[in-house]
């Protein structure tokens, strides 16, 4: 079957140095001392630990819960006893530490008891469901969580289901030799994505520099009978890219606003996410190790299957790095970054440790001014101006920076491999970018804070009037008793008129001085009532017959226990 | 009688043009001070009072009417002194106070008498709790304005700064190092 092929704008041609790490089968790692597992490995929600220090674990056994929709469980990678479940470092450019699960594995590797599904029973939420629980995400770099893509836009018919195996990074090899050794179990994955998603077609695109992973999937693909195209893509980076490989594969443009591709039909899957939810619905197997390339400044670079959590410096003994080694790098030299500690674990997303050397990566010469010679702009498989983002983000001018789009920017290093005046454009991106989100962050913040202070200074000049209503309504009555008591009086008075003058006039004289004297003691009386009703607590006024039961129950036992008088509990202890 | 004519012309233009203006100035009567808005918008709203006024919309109206500042607020910074001055056309100044890192306030509650005391100071409403009983800040909502540390009569309220993780870690602006240059021998 021919595909037509397109092209994308820009890209670059770095050497890709994948000879390097290609020629030898893929090891299985030894167990580490021991493993430090992260709890948040995938974008979304951070999973919650459900084991504690000195539990025995199993392999496979659940270690962290999904929190939330977009997030996915974790698993322990073998067998042992947690260490403890603290903050450690991550591999991360920050060098900053997140909760980790510590495993010191028992050397057994003992399974817990797992078996593939009956598949053919289970509805897609179902699916989605079990892939979340068996902790499967996207093993191209971002880490999606796998479920989350596997449901078609409502209304939006399927055209295609895209298998990004373009690997277009230079010395990566991990997806390569998987499919090489491993396609089968790939296709049965991809089978199980098609099953899910019912898309019209299935292209399989993998960068025409692999020929052996292209046959061995070709292979694998018509000894399944099923009806995917395997469609050698031309070598060029970024075409690893999901918007990209859209592009090259079905001329299909995604706009920049789109949050998913399923919006247009279109779903984009990592070759390693098919072998992973193949291992999960075809062998029950939760996602607990994956392949990762050891390449770079080492004496043997290959392939391995390290578990999640191996210590990436461990890891790359295996490559037996020269001694002239001075750093790894995760990922690869266009997108990946010095790892600031060199124990930091193996996540879901390290598909490649490159040790880092002066001789293989010199050090760049100063970055010099711009002079707008466009070459970036040239470069950009987004078709961005990255000279004018560099300005205004240097400028920190962020809303310029919008303007110019700067959330398209996928910072695949184009233009920073491009620039002749050596600038790190992508870090002035990087920064614009985390500065717009956290200054929309302190934004809402102060919108809350104002909304809330708003709030307050309602409310108390709402419980202001309210107490001087009340005091103005008990003033009144105080009055019209006032004037009553002395209609009685004075019709008392007319009663006794016959009486002796004499005996009547001190009471006359006396009772109105005591009648206001009584008056203001009473309203001042008023006004405490009032304030002490303004300040207690209004909770406690219409209970059922079991919260007061219970209330009561409660003063019992503060009796007993001697701290009936909340006050003698503060008064402090004489020395 | 020419000039008659063109006093009457004139005359008539400028009841026309004078009704048009006064009917545009009653139909889009903006309500407000648009100004004080746009002011407030750059405030963070901590609604400390470190500036002197009692919140940051009293402030901005101080601002607009050209009473005060615009350096009086620490929480903004010097960025936002730079943001006020380019809205306002003003002068760049100084910062009248130190600019600290962003805080937020606990209660040690094993302390906390329950007097309520700062649950009343507090601007924004971020500290749970009831007359006798335990309070608490919720740390989302709190500004870390420190209102609530004077009236604290057993001193059980802290200030601690925010510290750095994954979910506020910010990409830096990227630095040229400077190293010194090998020592050239001389020629």
């Amino acid at each position: 079957m021919l595909n037509k092929l397109f092209k994308f704008y820009g890209g670059v041609k770095p050497p890709s140095n994948k000879t390097l790490s290609n020629a030898l089968p893929i090891v299985q790692a030894p167990l580490p001392s021991r493993l430090v597992v992260p709890l948040h490995q995938s974008i979304g929600g951070m999973p919650r630990p459900v084991v504690q220090a000195g539990e025995r674990v199993l392999k496979g056994q659940l270690i962290g819960q999904a929190d939330g929709w977009l997030s996915a469980a974790v698993h322990a990678p073998t067998s042992g006893t947690v260490l403890e479940v603290a903050m450690h470092v991550r591999p991360h450019v920050s060098g900053l530490d997140s909760l980790c699960v510590v495993i010191e594995p028992d050397g057994q590797d003992e399974w817990i008891a797992h078996g593939p599904p009956d598949i053919a029973t289970m509805s897609p939420a179902d699916i989605c469901n079990y892939l979340q629980q068996h902790g499967v995400v996207g093993l191209g770099g971002a880490g999606f969580p796998t479920h989350g893509k596997l449901t078609a836009t409502p209304a939006v018919p399927m055209a295609e289901l895209i298998i990004n195996a373009a690997e277009c990074e230079p010395y990566i090899t991990c997806d390569d030799l998987l499919m090489r050794e491993r396609a089968d179990d790939i296709v049965r994955g991809i089978a199980v994505f098609r099953d899910m998603l019912k898309p019209q077609s299935v292209i399989i695109g993998v960068e025409d520099n692999k020929p052996e992973a292209i046959a061995a999937m070709r292979a694998a693909v018509d000894a399944q009978n099923e009806a995917f195209s395997v469609v050698a893509v031309p070598t060029l980076y970024p075409a690893g890219g999901a918007k990209q490989l859209i592009r090259v594969l079905t001329g299909k443009e995604v706009p920049g606003s789109m949050r998913s591709t399923a919006d247009m039909g279109v779903q984009v899957f990592n070759v390693g996410t098919a072998y992973a939810a193949w291992r999960a619905i075809g062998h029950g197997e939760p996602l607990i190790s994956r392949i990762v390339t050891l390449t770079g400044n080492v004496r043997q670079a290959h392939n391995v299957e390290a578990l999640i959590g191996t210590p990436m410096n461990e890891l790359l003994q295996l490559a037996q790095p020269h001694p002239d080694t001075d750093g790894i790098i995760m990922g690869g030299p266009m997108m990946g970054f010095l790892v600031p500690n060199e124990s930091a674990p193996i996540v879901k997303t390290s598909n490649c440790l490159i040790a880092h050397s002066e001789r293989l990566f010199p050090p760049k010469a100063p970055e010099m001014p711009c002079i707008r010679c466009g070459a970036c702009a040239r470069a950009c498989p987004h078709e961005l101006q990255p000279f004018e983002l560099y300005w205004h983000a240097r400028a920190k001018d962020f809303g310029k920076t919008q303007q110019y789009n700067i959330f398209d920017c996928i910072e695949c290093g184009c233009c920073s491999f491009v620039c002749p005046s050596r600038i790190p454009l992508v870090q002035y991106f990087r920064f614009a970018k985390s500065e717009i989100w956290a200054r929309e962050r302190e934004k809402k913040a102060a919108d809350e804070a104002k909304t809330r202070f708003e709030f307050k200074q309602f409310r108390e000049e709402r419980e202001k009037t309210e107490k001087a209503e009340k005091l103005a309504k008990a003033a009144a009555a105080q009055a019209a008793k006032k004037a009553a008591e002395a209609a009685a009086a004075a019709a008392a008075a007319g009663d006794a008129g016959d009486a002796p003058v004499a005996d009547k006039a001190p009471d006359v004289a006396v009772d109105p001085a005591q009648a206001a004297k009584k008056a203001a003691i009473e309203a001042a009386m008023a006004r405490a009532k009032a304030q002490r009703e303004a300040a207690q607590v209004k909770n406690t006024d219409d209970l059922t017959p079991e919260q007061a039961k219970a209330m009561a129950d409660i003063e019992a036992r503060r009796q007993q226990a001697g701290i009936a008088e909340p006050a003698t509990t503060t008064e402090t202890k004489p020395e | 009688m020419d000039i008659l004519l063109a006093i009457a012309i004139m005359a008539l233009g400028a009841v026309v043009l004078g009704a048009a203006l006064g009917f545009a100035s009653i139909k889009f009567k903006v309500e407000g001070d648009p100004l004080v808005e746009k002011i407030e918008a750059i405030l963070p709203q901590t609604q400390c009072g470190q500036c002197g006024y009692p919140g940051c919309k009293p402030y901005a109206e101080a601002i607009a009417k050209g009473e005060c500042d615009i350096n009086l607020c620490p929480p903004g910074g010097m960025e936002g002194v730079q943001r006020l001055a380019d809205l306002l056309g003003r002068e760049v100044k100084a910062l009248e106070a130190e600019e600290k890192p962003k805080q937020v306030a606990i209660i040690d509650e094993n302390t906390c008498i329950g007097c309520t005391l700062c649950i009343q100071a507090c601007p924004v409403d971020a500290i749970v709790g009831a007359a006798k009983q335990m309070h608490t800040i919720i740390a989302q909502q709190c500004t870390g304005c420190e209102l609530c540390l004077p009236p604290c009569p057993v001193e059980c309220i802290h200030m601690e700064v925010i510290p750095e993780t994954l979910d506020n870690w910010k990409w830096k602006f990227p630095v040229i190092e400077i190293k010194s240059a090998p020592a050239k021998e001389a020629a």
